[in-house]
């Protein structure tokens, strides 16, 4: 490490302005300051409060698909029925609001919560303090970034209202069903418009990722090497190279579909197929699959851009509450590499049962097992990390903790799915739903909540409650284990994904009961998210204040002012010692922060 | 074991037991792994928790040694699960000789099943106690997804090409057969079941009801009717290939490739004739999309199958594995 000490690509920073030495004067219009503002911070918390907005819109979705799945076409309670479908008979849910509500809620959650947090929200705000920049490469790309954002969750809502029914074909959206309003009311005006928005979101994500990229690679403060990089900045780099290079493919799938429903070709489409009797006449030549693979060219990387920065956030935030360095700085960059190059030839394990060459399969399968290698060694050496520290339980370290043990649940089910004969059997039932919560919920959204209590402080130079915030960890842990878990026992009992009325099946009545416990949880974790709302709320006004380091942490960002100035850094910092400098024998402070003088020797 | 709480629902096939040893092996990983982790956090949780008095004056923050077994082992043990998975399911998607051949149409929302003596069906599927069955299928419109538990077996059924599937059943009795694919509003209702019997009552069955001809007589019958006779004669003297003995083999196409002659390449030539051309014709073949449903064309592609078995009588093409 010692070898990497000279910065290089701090020299090149002095000529593009930002990442140099001068200091602009923060603008002084409201507008330009709160609305069109080219800061990265303010952005950030832009895109927080569109992607928390989002989180509560999607599982409001959530909490009427439970509701439907336990009680099938029964009214709500409370009268609330009266209320959300108030145009329906009868007030309950009509029978083509379940696969819009499905399609919605799985959009939702990917689109506009996860990845807006996580590299919106926290990839904005950390990357330039993180590696010691004034701000991003380019300001006004990321701005833009935001302002393609919003409309893509303005198009979104509106294909959800649209008259003629929202989209109604999934979060995967497959062809042919996607494509002919015959085949499904939500294929005509309220897919074009998904399709729109899910464009729109794509642009979103790669201008961020260039952005981030430029960044990481040219802004980075004098001694900041790679190798002294904290780990969320590894994370969010590995993760921009993904969104840069799968993201494109999206929005091809999504045009080439567009074309399908507003221009008459046929690229997904084969000929002679028929709906209700009634021949579709522009159909011939496509091919269904292809949007398959396309979609999942660029949805399998995206489930690592939905994972990949939380693992970095929780990377960072483990060292400063168990006063240790991480273990294994070196393997988990690696590790996290990995991930990303082999998420790329992976794609095809959603595809098992599509019809596929089994030959094909094969060479899909082994990639996936062999991407569980390292999602293990990143596991192990959390556990590592945990082994010989001193652990402080503040709210964001119980997050972190509860991130690490839900992943090895969602990443050892995943392995369930990978082994195809497996697979035959688990494929569209609820056990994958239950994977993917492991993943995305017990995962990145504990990783996003142990990020929200450990860098409001820095955000707002107030600390959130302590005590509120441990009473919704506990409450979202346990009403999450409580959801999901047993989502697994429906998957093995055979119960199908996307279904509107598991009542209506034989071999499910046994299991029903599981649904109703299972919506019972999902109410209570729904309403526990009001807790962290409050929190924040009632903090930004009376949260006890803090200094430039409230946790004692080493990297960058906690050696500036809480909340940071405009220009980020008076002078900008050299950079002397790795990321995680904690208990450092013979010294008498337990860290030593990154931009601290070097250590005689 | 409760009924809400099963482990697997019961086997039906010769392959769930295959495929039902696999699953146990991976729980048992899955909760050693699961244990270790869960039980490790807790215990450093508790053991390293601030202020406990414990040794901490040699903090280990790297140790290759370790950092490689747990590489290496996980590596080890995803190898071992990936080998048995793939020979599995090489068993699983190959059919082997001899099976009896089933057509399968899914709609929104239904299947329509074709026994090869020309049977029909509709949601239900009845075949016979140890005995091979494949199944060829289709979709009319949107994707669905054939998918019976107690068998293990679940695959895409897809518009515009044929996908495969077999099962040999091992108990009597009804098996439920659902969609397992989100296919339109109603999805949920797209159910349907296989009625296992003994080979006798199945004979029995087949031959109750309707006086049905075979798909290939009705295949035979189109052929004609459509005049694809004219242009396709058994002599190779009409305008277009004889397609005698064409099912299976290989094709050379005009653009130098070739393709294997299954039912997805002869719809195609039925449906987008100019799509692939065979070498030697002209392109003067004309599409008969809209003249003919799927059931037609599967009864055009039993009849030219037949054609392929006429001419040697012993052992009947392989048919190849799905795609
Ligand atoms: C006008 C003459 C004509 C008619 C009528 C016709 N075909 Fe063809 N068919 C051709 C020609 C020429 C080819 C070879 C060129 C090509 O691939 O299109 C061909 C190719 C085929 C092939 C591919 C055979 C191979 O060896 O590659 C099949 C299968 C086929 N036709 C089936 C049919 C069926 C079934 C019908 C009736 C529904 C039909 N054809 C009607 C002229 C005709
Ligand atoms: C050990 C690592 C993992 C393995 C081996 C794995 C394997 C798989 C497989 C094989 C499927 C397809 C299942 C099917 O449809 O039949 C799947 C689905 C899925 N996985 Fe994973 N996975 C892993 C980790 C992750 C992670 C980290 C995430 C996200 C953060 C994730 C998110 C998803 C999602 C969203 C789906 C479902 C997509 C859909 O059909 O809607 N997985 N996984
Ligand atoms: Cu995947
Ligand atoms: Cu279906």
């Amino acid at each position: 490490m010692e070898s990497a000490s000279n910065g290089h690509g701090h020299e090149h920073g002095h000529e593009h302005g930002h990442g140099g030495d001068h200091i602009h004067p923060p603008p002084s219009n409201f507008l330009t300051k709160y609305v069109f503002s080219t800061d990265h911070k303010v952005i950030a918390v832009q895109f927080f409060c569109m992607g928390f907005t989002m989180f509560l819109v999607g599982g409001l979705f959530a909490l009427l698909l439970r509701w439907q799945i336990a009680y099938p076409f029964q009214p709500l309670p409370f009268g609330l029925g009266e209320v959300i479908y108030a145009s329906a008979p009868g007030h309950t849910m009509p029978p083509e609001s379940y696969p819009t509500l499905v399609t919605m809620h799985g959009t939702v959650m990917v689109f506009f919560v996860i990845i807006p947090l996580l590299t919106g929200a926290f990839g904005n705000y950390l990357i330039p303090l993180k590696i010691g920049a004034r701000d991003m490469a380019f300001p006004l790309l990321n701005m833009l970034s935001y302002w393609v954002a919003v409309p893509a969750g303005v198009l979104i809502i509106m294909a959800f209202l649209s008259e003629a029914g929202g989209p109604g074909a999934g979060w995967t959206s497959y062809p042919p069903l996607s494509a002919l309003p015959q085949a499904s009311p939500g294929s005509g005006a309220g897919q074009t418009l998904w399709l729109l928005s899910i464009f729109c979101v794509g642009w979103s994500s790669i201008m961020g990722g260039i952005n981030y990229l430029t960044t990481i690679i040219n802004l980075r403060a004098p001694g900041m090497s790679l190798t002294r990089m904290p780990l969320s900045v590894w994370a969010l780099f590995i993760t921009s190279v993904l969104q840069v290079l799968a993201t494109p493919v999206l929005a091809a799938a999504s045009i080439l579909l567009l074309f399908d429903k507003l221009l008459g070709t046929s690229f997904f489409l084969p000929a002679g197929i028929n709906v209700g009797g009634q021949a579709i006449a522009q159909a011939g030549g496509g091919n269904p699959l292809l949007f398959q693979h396309l979609f999942w060219f660029y949805s399998h990387p995206a489930v690592y851009i939905l994972v990949l920065p939380a693992m970095g956030l929780v990377s960072d935030i483990i060292p400063t509450f168990t006063r240790k360095p991480i273990f294994g700085y070196k393997a988990m960059a690696y590790s996290m590499a990995a991930i990303a190059g082999l998420g790329f030839i992976v794609w095809g394990h959603h595809m098992f049962q599509a019809g596929m060459n089994p030959y094909v399969a094969t060479s899909f399968m082994v990639a996936t097992m062999v991407i569980a290698t390292p999602s293990s060694v990143k596991v192990f050496n959390w556990l590592g990390s945990l082994y010989g520290g001193s652990i402080r339980f503040t709210t964001p370290m119980l997050c972190c903790l509860a991130f690490v043990s839900m992943f090895i649940i969602g990443g050892l089910s995943g392995v369930f799915l990978a082994a195809t004969p497996v697979d035959i059997f688990f494929h569209d039932t609820y056990y994958v739903v239950a994977h993917i919560h492991y993943v995305v919920f017990g995962g990145s959204v504990f990783g996003i909540f142990a990020g929200l209590y450990y860098w409001f402080p820095k955000v707002t130079g107030r600390k959130m409650s302590e005590f509120w915030g441990k009473v919704h960890f506990w409450l979202s842990f346990v009403s999450f284990n409580g959801v999901f878990f047993p989502m697994h026992i429906l998957g093995i009992g055979g119960m199908m994904r996307r279904i509107a009325d598991p009542t209506i099946y034989q071999h499910l009545a046994p299991l029903q009961s599981w649904n109703v416990y299972i919506t019972m949880f999902a109410v209570v974790l729904g309403f526990s998210q009001f807790i962290v709302i409050a929190n924040i709320a009632v903090s930004l006004l009376r949260g006890e204040r803090v200094g430039e380091n409230p946790w004692e942490a080493t990297t960058l960002e906690w050696t500036t002012a809480s909340p940071p100035p405009y220009y980020n850094y008076l002078q900008i910092p050299t950079v002397h010692h790795p990321p995680y400098e904690f208990s450092v024998p013979g010294m008498e402070s337990d860290y030593i922060v990154q931009s601290a003088p070097p250590r005689s020797a | 074991m409760p009924q809400g709480l099963q482990l697997f629902p019961q086997q039906a096939s010769t392959i769930a037991k295959h495929v039902d040893w696999l699953y146990f092996f991976l729980i048992a990983v899955t909760i050693f792994f699961a244990t270790l982790v869960c039980v490790l956090v807790t215990f450093f949780m508790i053991r390293y928790r601030r202020g406990a008095k414990v040794d901490r004056s040699n903090p280990v923050n790297h140790s290759t040694t370790l950092e490689l077994l747990w590489t290496g082992i996980p590596l080890v043990l995803a190898m071992v699960i990936f080998a048995w998975g793939a020979v599995l399911f090489y068993a699983i998607q190959t059919p082997g000789q001899g099976a009896m051949e089933i057509y399968v149409v899914g709609k929104q929302w239904m299947w329509k099943l074709q026994h090869p003596a020309g049977k029909k069906e509709i949601n239900e599927l009845h075949v016979p106690l140890g005995k091979r069955v494949r199944l060829t299928m289709t979709s009319e419109d949107v994707i669905h997804s054939f998918y019976v538990p107690a068998f293990r077996i679940k695959k895409d059924v897809l518009p515009g090409r044929y996908t495969t599937l077999w099962f040999e059943a091992t108990k009597l009795g009804t098996f439920h057969l659902f969609c397992a694919e989100y296919c339109g509003l109603g999805h949920s209702r797209m159910i349907g079941r296989v009625v296992v019997m003994t080979p006798g009552d199945y004979e029995k069955w087949l031959s109750g009801g309707g006086n049905e001809e075979p798909l290939e007589v009705s295949g035979e019958r189109l052929f004609q009717r459509l005049a694809c006779a004219t242009c396709h004669r058994e002599d190779s003297k009409g305008r277009g290939p004889s397609l005698a003995g064409v099912f299976g083999t290989s094709v050379r196409l005009k653009s130098g490739a070739s393709v294997v002659a299954d039912e997805s390449y002869i719809r195609e030539s039925i449906l987008e004739p100019q799509a692939k051309l065979t070498a030697g014709f002209d392109p003067v073949m004309p599409t008969f999309t809209g003249q003919l449903g799927e059931e037609g064309i599967i009864q055009l592609i039993a009849y030219i199958k037949s054609l392929a078995r006429k001419p040697d009588s012993s052992a009947p093409p392989t048919p190849p594995t799905s795609h």
